[in-house]
């Protein structure tokens, strides 16, 4: 555990810098903002079983990061750069790696609106359910008590907006593909079908046929807000081929086609989102190694019955196509997926103190499927510059290794404390 | 009546207004936000669309809130979180709950439609050192307060002092304007309440406002007001 790395920011990161400076370019004069923040956070297995050949013992995490967060904006054009600049200290893995969350330079004229560089993009009406959102996440930080924010991992990227009475556009081409970041083996147990051997993966070769785009239609009818969406690129959790000594891990085509409405409805707000995942490498379903197309839809619906209370509950539904293909090929060995598999979501959240003390409790479970999933966490602002938060992840399934059953064993609870300058 | 709800809450068609609030507990422990609100009229006193960016503290910099506001019915809002790039509806079903942790509420922040309560008129004298009108008005659905007193000054019809009072009787909260200065723009001077206070009665708690910069008239338009500027408010807003 004594080796310590730097990793050194990639080129695009180096852009960004550059990219901050491009408001200079025809500008009067700059501002410029910087805030500097330290976030420690820790979190522990409950359960007293560690995964074999596991990192860190009982912790799953053991961090220390500290971020520059800077915008510049220039005064006579609307144009401004932002950076969130970020040196990670991993106690468990020994390592300090510094890293790029966002660099991006937003240019606005006219109707349109430009942002290049790492963003983060965030779309579709669920709360912690996506089906339009196809940008890529982090399921280890969510699973480990990172602050919300985390759980969505950055492209590199640009974005062309279009606004207009009618309808609006937001294009999204990303050049770089980022896939999921998954739990890793060493600090998570969880459902691993090699048999602990890490296999190869290959990621999309960077180049126009394997340039992710996304679009997104949205606009307005009557009191909700209506979006289409339509993606073509690739599923971001790894698929499996036959190659080499055994398999490949890889990541296959897919495009998502999609819709979503939200707005007022009785007291509250009702959201609703349907997509149709097309896994175009497996269009029969009979290919074991990539996930069948797939039906999406969900329903949620939110109100605040009370000063400083929230209530949300949802539900998702998901149907997968040519289920009959996909079980007479399952290997020999292989858990089979049922045909549909459903989600129910609560979430309450309640304000105190003049909103300085935050609880919350999420709660998902399937009733097909039977796993389950329960977040509570609290936060306090100690001050304006101090917060400190805890809660836990508390993992459930007895049907086999479901998405969240498969972490019965990692339970944890959590605790971080962030200062912001 | 119509004119100091005219002049307190819609004074000119749009608006842009830099605030300091301060939110001190009974120990004088202090919470500082710092947001910027533009807000601009539909029509004289009857639809409005706001919009509010915080600068601070750092674990809502950057976030936005959008306001349709109609009389009759619920409030359309949106609010934008940058660091996640994430966008939604918020339930606005009940606007006299806290704005912000602060003990201003959201009906306090954005006005209170005519007819949602009953007023009277029911007498004169003076608050702040000038002479008002002293107007009785009671909600006239349900609400958190039973009614209020409130004192409007009679030359320029600002609200300099309310009293909001429970079921019971009692006294719950105090608002006072401390300072009220002219900001002219162009041809019009519009008074303006740029610092008050609301005081938390049985928490002893307050909550101080201070307009650090005020502007009238600067010509915004519907078309502002919508998801764009939610995700990427126009420089000259924000600044």
């Amino acid at each position: 555990m004594g080796r310590r790395e730097l990793r050194l920011p990639q080129l695009e990161g180096w852009l960004a810098v550059a990219l901050l400076w491009l408001p200079r370019l025809g500008a009067a004069e700059i501002d410029l903002e910087w805030h500097p923040s330290a976030l420690g956070i820790v979190s522990v297995r409950t359960t007293g079983l560690e995964p074999p050949g596991s990192e860190g013992g009982a912790f799953l995490r053991a961090e220390e990061r500290l971020w520059l967060d800077a915008t510049a904006r220039a005064s006579t054009m609307d144009a401004s750069a932002h950076l969130r600049a970020e040196l990670v200290h991993d106690s468990i893995a020994g390592t300090l790696a510094f890293d790029w969350r966002e660099a991006f330079a937003d240019v606005a004229s006219g109707p349109w609106d430009f942002r290049m560089g790492r963003q983060v993009v965030t779309w579709g009406v669920g709360d912690l359910l996506f089906i339009n959102d196809v940008f890529p996440k982090d399921w280890g930080a969510f699973f480990s008590g990172s602050p919300a924010e985390y759980l969505k991992r950055a492209v590199d990227a640009v974005r062309i907006g279009f606004s207009s009475n009618a309808v609006n556009a937001d294009l999204l081409v990303i050049p770089f593909f980022s896939p999921d970041r998954l739990p890793s083996r060493r600090r998570f147990w969880q459902f691993d079908p090699t048999g602990g051997a890490p296999l190869p993966t290959v990621h999309p070769a960077t180049g126009l046929a394997n340039t992710e785009t996304a679009l997104r239609l949205y606009g307005q009818a009557g009191r909700f807000d209506l979006a289409g969406y339509a993606y073509r690129g690739f599923h971001h959790t790894p698929g499996a081929r036959p190659g080499g000594a055994g398999a490949t891990m890889f990541y296959p085509h897919l495009s998502v086609f999609g819709l979503s409405a939200q707005g007022p409805a009785w007291d509250g707000i009702l959201s609703l989102e349907a997509g149709y995942y097309d896994s175009r490498d497996d269009e029969d379903g009979d290919d074991p190694g990539v996930p069948n197309s797939s039906w999406r839809f969900l329903t949620g619906y939110q109100i605040a019955p009370r000063d400083d209370l929230q209530l949300g509950v949802q539900y998702y539904g998901e149907r997968m196509e040519d289920h009959g293909a996909y079980r007479r090929t399952v290997p020999a060995g292989m858990p089979s997926a049922p045909a549909y598999r459903d989600l129910l979501t609560f979430r309450v959240t309640r304000l105190h103190y003049q909103h300085t003390l935050r609880l919350s409790s999420f709660l998902a479970y399937g009733p097909v499927e039977g796993d389950l999933l329960w977040q509570p966490s609290a936060s306090y602002a100690i001050s304006d510059h101090l917060t400190i938060a805890g809660g836990a992840n508390v993992f459930g399934g007895h049907n086999g290794p479901t998405f969240f059953g498969q972490f019965d064993r990692d339970d944890n609870v959590y605790s971080w404390i962030r200062y912001d300058w | 009546m119509q004119r100091s709800l005219l002049a307190f809450y819609y004074g000119g068609s749009d608006t842009k207004i830099r605030a300091r609030m301060d939110l001190i507990d009974r120990s004088g422990g202090r919470r500082t936000r710092v947001l910027t609100m533009l807000r601009r009229d539909e029509s004289e006193g009857a639809n409005q669309r706001l919009f509010i960016y915080f600068h601070e503290p750092s674990d809502v910099r950057g976030v936005s809130l959008l306001v349709w506001k109609y009389p009759a019915k619920d409030d359309d809002r949106w609010i934008y979180m940058p660091a996640m790039d994430l966008e939604r509806r918020v339930s606005a079903n009940d606007r006299q709950s806290s704005f912000v942790g602060s003990d201003f509420t959201y009906e306090d922040v954005s006005g209170r439609d005519l007819g949602d309560e009953r007023h009277r008129l029911v007498g004169e004298g003076s608050a702040g050192g000038r002479a008002c009108y002293q107007i009785e008005s009671t909600p006239v659905g349900a609400s958190s307060y039973a009614r209020r007193v409130w004192w409007i000054d009679k030359q320029n019809y600002l609200p300099l002092k309310e009293e909001y009072y429970d079921r019971r009787g009692g006294l719950v909260r105090v608002f006072s304007a401390d300072e009220v200065r002219s900001i002219a723009t162009g041809s019009h001077t519009y008074p303006t309440v740029t610092k008050r206070t609301m005081k938390d009665v049985r928490t002893g708690r307050r909550t101080e406002v201070t307009f650090t910069d005020v502007k009238y008239d600067l010509g915004l338009r519907a078309a502002d007001f919508t998801e764009r500027s939610l995700r990427r408010p126009p420089a000259a807003w924000i600044r």
